[in-house]
């Protein structure tokens, strides 16, 4: 009932509508890794996919605010099903995502651990490499978030009803003997891509 | 009141009839590829108007308030697709919230309440003054003028502009009592019906585009045509009117050619911003803007004109 109703509300708001270019909504296990510029990111990204992929697909979100006050902690962890992380937790933090991931459950990750202000990311920490190597039946997919930092950027009150689209692309995964930072660029890479084939 | 306007309802369901049976036969007769995308677009189109006149056809049967939302509800949409395109960077984050909820609800409520001084100086004073002000308490100097001017447009076309519509229905004038809905189904025809023609005429005889490099479609032939058969109806429907048959043409003419100046102008910022559609609201039109555009400049145009001969 409050998933629809924030679904609805997202929609009439940002739109948040997918465009699914390099591959197509399956049910089968993912981690969607997107760049991130508003706390508006993890609900509409999750909002774009279909409602039998969201039952199975966990945002993994910020502890230190998604975990902040009751209603907060309340839609991220009963209404989006949300894995909490702490963001300073090193490899240990991972744990919560690897469970997600063994019960055969899709994740959305943020790879750059913060929100970023340019319409491209920013470097990717390694927490995506580390879940890569450590569930690799899971496909990688990239996917960009357009206008979000236009619509809510750090530090205002409400969002702006600009339309947002989401962009999935193409999956990829580390090649043998690729070294992580050349992965988590290639990654970086992937989402960038994405936004300049955005276009209109 | 009432009586007149389900008339016309009718009458424009009718048409839609004609055309839905008429996109019927086309669809089954015609061959070739590009053929058959133009017949599929129409009667996409088609489908489309009948789900557009429903609602407004609705609205303005239940009443003043309920069309003063719908119409508030379009500005909405259009200055989502208008600032959706526009690039602007994220420090403009608050005029932009500023325009969404609190400049949209007020100039509506001014049309709602009838305070025509503060309705038409509103958004060309008030907000043309604070937003800019907005902008610059975040710092940022870069394209200052270009983003804040993007916005100030967006608010005057898609709230400003368009609010003139309603806003028909507070003008009052010997002859105007009961009238204002037809007034604004005047304005609305006129307008649909000139772009519908101008797309009819331009498909069948369009051979001179007026600006090739801004929009292709349009055509002389599609202009003169269209534009004198929405003359032609809006100068039919002068008993709905204040006006005589021969002021309801003149009105008519000028609705038809601000309207036509409107989508110029709009495909070209569009253009300019790099996009085909604004849209992708509605099936076969492209977004509200695309079917907002012509009226646009319309309405404020048949607004003043009536407000400044007619209007007590």
């Amino acid at each position: 009932m409050i998933a629809r109703l924030l679904i609805a509300l997202t929609r009439f708001l940002v739109g948040g509508h997918a465009r699914w270019q390099g591959c197509a909504p399956a049910p089968r296990q993912r981690i969607y890794f997107a760049n991130h510029a508003s706390h508006l990111d993890t609900l509409i990204l999750w909002a774009a996919l279909p409602a039998d992929l969201r039952r199975t697909t966990h945002p993994v979100a910020a502890r230190d605010y998604w975990g902040a006050g009751p209603i907060r902690r309340f839609i991220a962890v009963r209404v989006l099903g949300a894995v909490l992380v702490d963001r300073q937790g090193g490899r240990g933090a991972l744990a919560p995502m690897c469970q997600a991931l063994a019960r055969g459950h899709s994740l959305i990750l943020f790879p750059e651990g913060t929100r970023g202000s340019d319409a491209l990311p920013g470097p990717f920490r390694a927490g995506l490499h580390h879940l890569a190597r450590a569930c690799p039946d899971a496909e990688l997919v990239p996917a960009y978030l357009a206008n979000l930092a236009r619509a809510y950027p750090r530090g205002a009150i409400l969002p702006a009803p600009l339309h947002c689209v989401v962009s999935f692309g193409a999956p990829l995964a580390p090649q043998a003997g690729e070294a992580r930072a050349d992965f988590l660029e290639r990654a970086r890479g992937a989402v960038c891509a994405l936004a300049a084939g955005e276009g209109r | 009141m009432n009586e007149p306007m389900i008339v016309l309802l009718g009458g424009v369901a009718a048409l839609l009839l004609v055309a839905s049976l008429t996109g019927m036969v086309l669809s089954r007769r015609v061959t070739g590829e590009a053929g058959r995308a133009t017949v599929a677009n129409l009667n996409a189109r088609i489908r489309a108007w009948w789900a557009m006149v429903a609602v407004f056809g609705v609205a303005f049967l239940v009443g003043k308030g309920l069309t003063i939302v719908l119409f508030a509800l379009t500005s909405f949409w259009c200055l989502r697709e208008f600032l959706s395109l526009t690039p602007t960077r994220p420090e403009d984050h608050r005029a932009i919230a500023v325009s969404f909820y609190v400049f949209i609800p007020l100039q509506y409520w001014l049309v709602a309440d009838g305070w025509q001084t503060l309705f038409a100086i509103l958004i060309p004073v008030w907000a043309f003054l604070l937003l800019p002000v907005l902008a610059v308490l975040k710092g940022e100097t870069e394209d200052f003028l270009p983003r804040t001017a993007r916005i100030q447009w967006a608010l005057m076309l898609t709230v400003y502009c368009i609010s003139h519509a309603p806003a028909l229905l507070f003008l009052t004038g010997p002859g105007f009592a009961g009238k204002n809905f037809l007034l604004l189904f005047f304005l609305v025809t006129v307008v649909q019906l000139s772009d519908v023609l101008q797309y009819v005429f331009g498909k069948l005889f369009g051979r001179r585009p007026v600006a090739p490099r801004v929009s292709p479609a349009k055509t002389w032939e599609g202009l003169v045509g269209g534009g004198l058969g929405a003359t032609a109806v809006g100068a039919g429907l002068w008993w709905i009117t204040p006006f005589s048959p021969l002021q309801a043409a003149a009105m008519a003419l000028a609705i038809v050619v601000s309207g036509f100046c409107g989508g110029l102008v709009l495909s070209a910022v569009k253009r300019s911003l790099g996009a085909k559609d604004w849209g992708a609201m509605i099936e076969g039109h492209g977004g509200a803007l695309d079917r907002m555009d012509s009226v646009c400049f319309a309405a404020p145009v048949f607004f003043h004109l009536t407000n400044y001969f007619f209007a007590a």
